[in-house]
């Protein structure tokens, strides 16, 4: 990779090798990219000294599509397709956006099961994370581990509504389905078998040598470029700020359930490096189950739909509303003009804002490491690019 | 297949044609270009790792096209991604083939009539061998699409290649 | 702060560059300031010590038919209060100062507002189009835009 208009050895000299800068892409069919995206390299030798991310190789048109939808409730389908690893969390960001414009309460059991629904996402959503970043890492064992558990959440997810990965679950004013009989025991029963392998999880990764030796110290976000980025979830969580919106903006019953938010400590490194960040998600997988348990356990019977008018007419207003999603702040902005279908909306994806600090967080980096900072970004490539 | 397991512990002769001999190595080794489009990309995960194993069919990913037998697109190909994919397909030697994974890469899914920057199909780019309907195609599905691209390779012939 | 005492600190810093307060909006209220004062603005939000916005959680162009709106939503940390604010510009004419100097953040939200919307960014570093290819034609969240037939020889339309 190091160009030299030297014939000798530079050394033998006593001269500094003389390099050039050359341009690597990176994608968009590349293993470690996540997806659809191509990073633009500027390198001198192994040296990344610029990173120009290009995106859109998915994009969607999602906002269009939500203007084209003759009610708010069509819009659920492709809100499930921008974040499809985390379908349920975004789900529930625009359900609590679309019952904020039209001024809908939720029953309370609905709150809860969202919210049992929405945790078991984070943790399907953190397996994928965890195992993929083992396997840009060189590390492919954690992943067979981390997908034979989600597949019991993703059982649990097919037995409530029918589907393993986009599920149209979460009604504006509701569920489509209530639970089936037995599933509380089943969540019951799953919480009670991950706990071990989590611990069995950090003993194979997290604090495993060769993990810490590539991920720690590498890949550091300060504080304050965090926050300047607008960077959230467990990539500004990892950087020392603590602040997760389930406890600072709370919405639907995360008020009532008592955990605690992680962050990180530059345990293994400085704050803010890629182990930091993954950490982080292991510690939410386990507060997580916390969540569920307690959910699990409050709660109340009752109807699973609010009772609503055959055909939902607000007044011309808008909202925004924001949740914490697996990857970070979720927001939607619903424009409504008074008709039946919305205006405008606008998604506001985390992974589509922490990817934009990647410029920053990887110069200076080693061709290998950028590999590393950029799985431990966690992206979703449906959400970059809606 | 199991023609042929354990027949080699003490010498022996097998008559086979020369194309089932080539057919049966080919449909065991489809090697599979790493490469996820969207949504079924997940689903195409779930279907390598643990509990579906795609690995036992002989689907070994692989990171470069150079050395891959069929490309799963696995989901929505954009206008902008469209003209990568006929790269990357130009790229693989021959024989080569193409699953089309969910209905995105079929006729553009839930994207066909809005979708300003989505391709109707991946079709329109490159030949397809077999359709997996779906959105996204449970990795069970795949598995069956799969085993039909299996049953193509078998019947295909060195003389003559079925369309 | 309130929301009301937001809006009247910055009547009383900017004067006629906000246009507009609307505090019994629906849902949310929100502010609407001229597009030339929108980066001093939001430097002033940001640094104002009572305010400390240093969070912008989203910005969104938006086509009022006639008009492009840019919707920055911010947030504090500190003091965990939001606020909406707005700029609206005329559809032939839409440029807005970027405040790209004060939220590094605004950078990629303004390049898709460019993107989708053709909304142009006065001062922006790298104003190029992020989602779309390069040589896209036209911005599709318009509401008068059209899909066009062909894009590099593929058919659009089904």
């Amino acid at each position: 990779m190091i160009e030299t208009h030297h014939s000798q050895p530079a050394t033998s000299r006593g001269t500094t090798l003389r390099t050039e800068e050359m341009i690597l892409n990176m994608g968009p069919q590349h293993p470690s990219t996540h997806g659809v995206l191509r990073l633009e390299l500027v390198v001198d030798g192994e040296i990344v000294v610029d990173v120009i991310p290009h995106l859109g190789y998915l994009h969607r048109c999602f906002e269009k599509h939500a203007e084209q939808m003759s009610n708010y409730q069509q819009v659920v389908p492709y809100v499930d397709r921008m974040d499809y690893v985390s379908s349920m969390g975004n789900e529930f960001a625009y359900v609590v956006a679309a019952e904020k414009l039209l001024k809908i309460q939720v029953p309370e059991r609905v709150d809860y099961i969202r919210v049992i629904m929405a945790e078991l996402q984070r943790i399907a959503s953190h397996q994928i994370a965890i195992g993929t970043y083992g396997i840009d890492i060189g590390a492919f064992t954690p992943f067979l581990f981390l997908f034979r558990d989600r597949e019991r959440i993703l059982d649990l997810f097919e037995e409530a509504c029918g589907a393993r990965l986009l599920y149209n679950y979460f009604w504006i004013g509701g569920l489509s389905h209530d639970l089936p009989p037995g599933w509380v025991e089943k969540a019951k029963a799953f919480c009670a078998y991950l706990k071990p392998n989590i611990v069995e999880l950090n003993g194979l990764l997290t604090y495993n040598k060769i993990f810490i030796e590539r991920t720690a110290n590498v890949g550091v976000l300060p504080k304050d470029v965090a926050i300047n980025y607008a960077c959230s979830g467990p990539m500004l969580r990892a950087s020392g700020v603590n602040w997760d919106l389930r406890r600072d903006d709370p919405y639907s019953v995360y008020d009532k359930i008592e955990w605690d938010v992680c962050v990180g400590r530059g345990e293994a490194g400085t704050v803010g490096d890629c182990w930091d960040r993954n950490i982080v998600r292991v510690h939410e997988m386990e507060q997580s189950l916390r969540i569920i348990e307690q959910a699990l356990a409050m709660l109340p019977e009752g109807n699973v739909q609010a009772a609503l008018p055959k055909r939902i007419m607000p007044v011309a207003s808008e909202a925004y509303a924001r949740t914490e999603a697996p990857r970070g702040e979720l927001g939607f902005y619903i424009i409504s003009d008074g008709t039946g279908s919305p205006y405008r909306i606008k998604a506001r994806g985390p992974s589509f804002v922490n990817l934009s600090v990647i410029t920053e967080i990887s110069r200076g980096a080693m061709i290998a490491d950028l590999v590393a900072i950029l799985g431990s970004t966690d992206i979703v490539l449906g959400e970059v690019d809606r | 297949m199991g023609l042929l397991d354990k027949q080699f512990e003490k010498s022996n002769v097998m008559v086979t044609s020369l194309d089932s001999l080539l057919n049966w190595a080919r449909l065991s080794s489809l090697w599979q270009m790493q490469f996820g489009l969207a949504c079924c990309a997940i689903e195409m995960m779930a279907a390598s790792a643990s509990n579906f194993d795609m690995m036992r069919f002989g689907v070994i990913p692989r990171a470069t096209p150079r050395q891959v037998d069929v490309m799963i697109v696995s989901g929505t190909v954009t206008l902008k991604m469209a003209s990568r994919i006929k790269r990357l397909y130009d790229q693989m030697p021959e024989p080569r083939y193409v699953l089309s994974m969910g209905s995105c890469a079929n006729c553009g899914g839930p994207y066909w009539e809005h979708g300003y920057h989505v391709l109707k199909g991946v079709d329109r780019v490159i030949p397809v061998d077999v359709y997996i309907p779906g959105c996204p195609p449970r990795p069970e599905a795949l598995i069956e699409g799969l085993m039909k691209l299996q049953e193509k390779v078998r019947n295909e012939s060195l003389a003559k290649k079925h369309a | 702060m309130t929301f009301q005492e937001i809006s009247e600190n910055l009547q009383k810093k900017f004067g006629d560059a906000v246009v507009l307060v609307k505090a019994d909006a629906a849902v949310d209220p929100f502010i609407v300031v001229a597009a030339q004062s929108v980066c001093d603005i939001a430097l002033h939000l940001r640094e104002d010590a009572a305010m400390q916005f240093d969070y912008l959680m989203c910005l969104s162009g938006v086509d009022r038919k006639g008009t492009f709106e840019v919707v920055y939503h911010l947030a504090s940390m500190t003091h965990k209060h939001k606020l909406v604010l707005k700029v609206s510009v005329p559809a032939d004419r839409p440029e807005v100062p970027t405040v790209e100097s004060v939220w590094k953040t605004a950078n990629w939200h303004e390049r898709e507002a460019y993107d989708l919307f053709g909304i142009i960014f006065t001062g922006h570093p790298d104003l190029r189009r992020i989602l779309l290819p390069y040589d896209w034609e036209g911005y599709p969240l318009r509401k008068d835009y059209e899909t066009p037939e062909f894009y590099n020889g593929m058919r659009v339309p089904y």
